[in-house]
């Protein structure tokens, strides 16, 4: 294995961006690029475009550097990467939807993000193309799904079974088609883009304060993670660090905010597989931590509280007493739940072997958060490349390497102790300050790897000189990890698919962007 | 288990005394709705809920009506699968464009009377979408809507004090 900084070390170095090196590729270095990370193990973590540049940030796992590699390309093609990095494909597809740069090599001819019903195509280029209102809309047909070959489909016994936009819930739009044998899926497309809101457009040109809001809406979910991202890469471009409190302040919400999703999502795997008690109990549980948020930092999913230079409520005594009390009750209760779930074997027998990813198949798509922590893939943000406060911190990264849907459980509720554990050492550390710091207006790059509760966050911003944002891409986790559920559904019954997805619980906002 | 099952019947309910409903929900509703209708629905009403282009965090809220501490089916208020079973439509998020006529194609399936509820401020407004150009803007650019509650996202309680104003309404005779 070629050391990924050593394969660039001929390519110029973009000064101002931070933290990590920003390294310009000419055509040629890109096209041995794509030909190299067939036989490298060098992670792809991100791919996204600008008008005439195309971007990508890659991890080398040994020694763990990461990079931003740019492809200048003003002819509008580029080499594809998805060929040896298949993550990289939707992202590809996407970066063509919005600004029209082409990837070159790429099989896949299918629009991702444009359904074909916004004013314009190509929102992101220096000219989009306006749209004739004459045009009718795209109808929900014409999108050709893939289809199965093989002695089955000439047999005709294979069925398709369309799901969404709407499903049967309270849950995102995206559209789920199904190719089953019976009761067994052969196959499954996920078609996503029904919740695209032109994020990445709104940010630029907008004052960070107004930028942090809208990465605070990327994925409600995680909205503390989200802002956390930005916030950082923020800083980094300034070259302006967050007060000591600050820090400690940021991973108190940001570890409530993995618990309580983890809480959620473990009650709504439970209940998925028709045992409501434990959904009742953790909902208790989740409310109270949202509660213990409200009254602490002034809202019940700390939205905006994560500002860029700190955070925007400060935490006092009687809180802190408060917060320790509750973080050790939920975990207490956490753990009968556990031995609980762990007793029920009509339960088990739903959730072992269900929905199981391969480990290769998580390194190769570099998933993170459970999915990948599930499947043998040893990776969060907090430990490398890590972030204050957590390299002060003590705790462990769980691991499990049996990918199914009891794995996925099993890995947060692990980490739903390591959370409290970390809020504990937070809240008997916390250092006293100034809660934010006041940035400067100038420009400058920066990158942010933060891990949400569903996995890593890489956030990449360019500033103005005037301090607005000239542009950012926030890439959440579920980029990676919704190909995956496409494999972990293959061969299982289609009523356990609702079980799967909610295992993963991959973002649609997030990832639509 | 046994031990929580103990608990849970000597330990009373987890469920809080309702909000009272929202004045301005009610004062919105004024009026709407006539005597048949009221008299058909009882004091029972059912709920689909659809995202159209949320960021999620409205849909946390409204899975927290559900929880024992909101209780929301104490109310008569239910959510259900399909808008063909719905008597309102709660709809979150500044309507993309890409969900726009599946949400007008789901306002269609939901028989009359139906009533429908902007819930959060992109809903309401397009909150921090508005302008975008994959947005349509708020719900009542795509569909006639009764009832606005406001907040990125509403607490459960503020939810809870709109569809009360509405269950109000409809049971009024």
């Amino acid at each position: 294995m070629t050391d990924l900084i050593a394969f660039l070390r001929e390519c110029p170095i973009v000064s101002r961006h931070r933290p990590w090196p920003r390294i310009e590729l000419d055509a040629a270095t890109w096209q041995s690029l794509a030909a190299r990370l067939a036989t490298e193990d060098w992670e792809l973590l991100a791919l996204w475009a600008e008008p005439d540049t195309v971007h990508v940030a890659l991890r080398d796992p040994q020694p763990g550097t990461l990079a931003v590699l740019s492809r200048a390309c003003p002819g509008g093609g580029f080499a594809s990467l998805s060929a040896a990095r298949p993550g990289a494909l939707r992202m590809e597809r996407a970066a063509r939807d919005l600004f029209g740069l082409v990837p070159e090599g790429l099989s896949d001819a299918r629009p991702w993000l444009d359904h074909g019903r916004w004013p314009m195509r190509r929102p992101l280029s220096p000219a989009p193309e306006p749209r004739s209102l004459d045009e009718p809309a795209a109808r929900a047909t014409d999108y050709p799904f893939l289809t199965v070959s093989g002695p089955l489909a000439e047999r005709g016994v294979l069925h398709q079974i369309p799901v969404g936009p709407i499903h049967a819930g309270i849950i995102e739009p995206g559209h789920f088609r199904f190719h089953a044998n019976g009761e067994t899926v052969v196959r499954l497309e996920e078609r996503l883009g029904y919740v695209h809101k032109g994020t990445e457009k709104l940010m630029q040109g907008k004052t960070l304060a107004d930028a942090a809001r809208l990465a605070g809406r990327v994925s409600g979910d995680s909205t503390v993670a989200h802002a956390l991202a930005f916030c950082r890469a923020a800083e980094a471009a300034l070259d302006v660090k967050a007060p000591p409190r600050a820090d400690y302040l940021r991973a108190v919400m940001a570890e409530l905010e993995r618990i309580a999703n983890h809480l959620g999502d473990f009650g709504a795997i439970c209940n998925d597989a028709a045992f409501s008690f434990i959904l009742a109990e953790a909902s208790l549980l989740r409310e109270d931590v949202l509660r213990a948020a409200h009254a602490n930092f002034g809202h019940r999913l700390m939205m905006d509280k994560v500002i860029p230079g700190g955070v925007a409520a400060d935490l006092f005594d009687p809180g802190v007493e408060g917060l320790r009390r509750l973080v050790a009750r939920v975990w207490k209760r956490v753990l009968e739940l556990a031995s609980i779930y762990d007793g029920k074997p009509s339960l088990l027998d739903r959730t072992i072997g269900t929905g199981a990813v391969a480990r290769a198949l998580v390194q190769r798509f570099a998933a993170g958060g459970f999915v990948g922590r599930a499947a043998g893939r040893n990776f969060d943000a907090r430990r490398t490349p890590g972030y204050p406060p957590y390299d002060d911190l003590d705790f462990d990264v769980p691991m499990l390497d049996e990918g199914d849907v009891h794995a996925r459980v099993w890995i947060r509720i692990r980490e739903i102790g390591e959370s409290v554990k970390i809020i504990q050492q937070c809240l008997d550390r916390l250092p006293a300050g100034p809660i934010a710091t006041p940035l400067p207006a100038r420009g400058g790059e920066g990158v942010a790897l933060v891990e949400g509760f569903r996995g890593d966050i890489l956030t990449w911003v360019r500033l103005a000189d005037d301090g607005t944002v000239a542009r950012c891409h926030p890439r959440d986790p579920s980029w990676l990890q919704w190909p995956l559920l496409e494999a972990a559904i293959e061969g299982n019954i289609v009523a356990d698919f609702p079980l799967c997805n909610k295992s993963f619980n991959c973002s649609y906002s997030g990832h639509d962007l | 288990m046994w031990g929580t099952i103990a608990r849970s019947l000597l330990g009373g309910a987890h469920t809080e005394k309702a909000p009272s409903p929202d004045e301005a929900a009610l004062a919105e509703l004024a009026g709407q709705l006539d005597a048949a209708a009221r008299g058909r629905l009882g004091r029972s009403l059912s709920i689909r809920q659809v995202d159209a282009g949320s960021c999620n965090g409205c849909e946390l809220e409204i899975h927290a009506l559900s929880n024992p501490y909101y209780d929301l089916e104490r109310f008569g208020l239910k959510f259900v699968a399909s808008p063909r079973h719905a008597d309102v439509l709660l709809v979150t998020g500044p309507v993309t464009h890409h969900m726009a006529e599946a949400l007008q194609r789901a306002w269609r399936a939901t028989p009359a009377p139906k009533w429908v509820v902007a819930a959060g401020d992109c809903a309401c407004s397009g909150g921090v979408f508005a302008g975008s150009y994959a947005c349509v803007g708020p719900v009542a650019n795509a569909i006639p809507v009764d009832v606005h509650i406001k907040g990125c996202p509403p607490a459960p309680v503020d939810l809870l004090r709109g569809l009360l104003a509405l269950l109000q309404t409809v049971a009024k005779r």
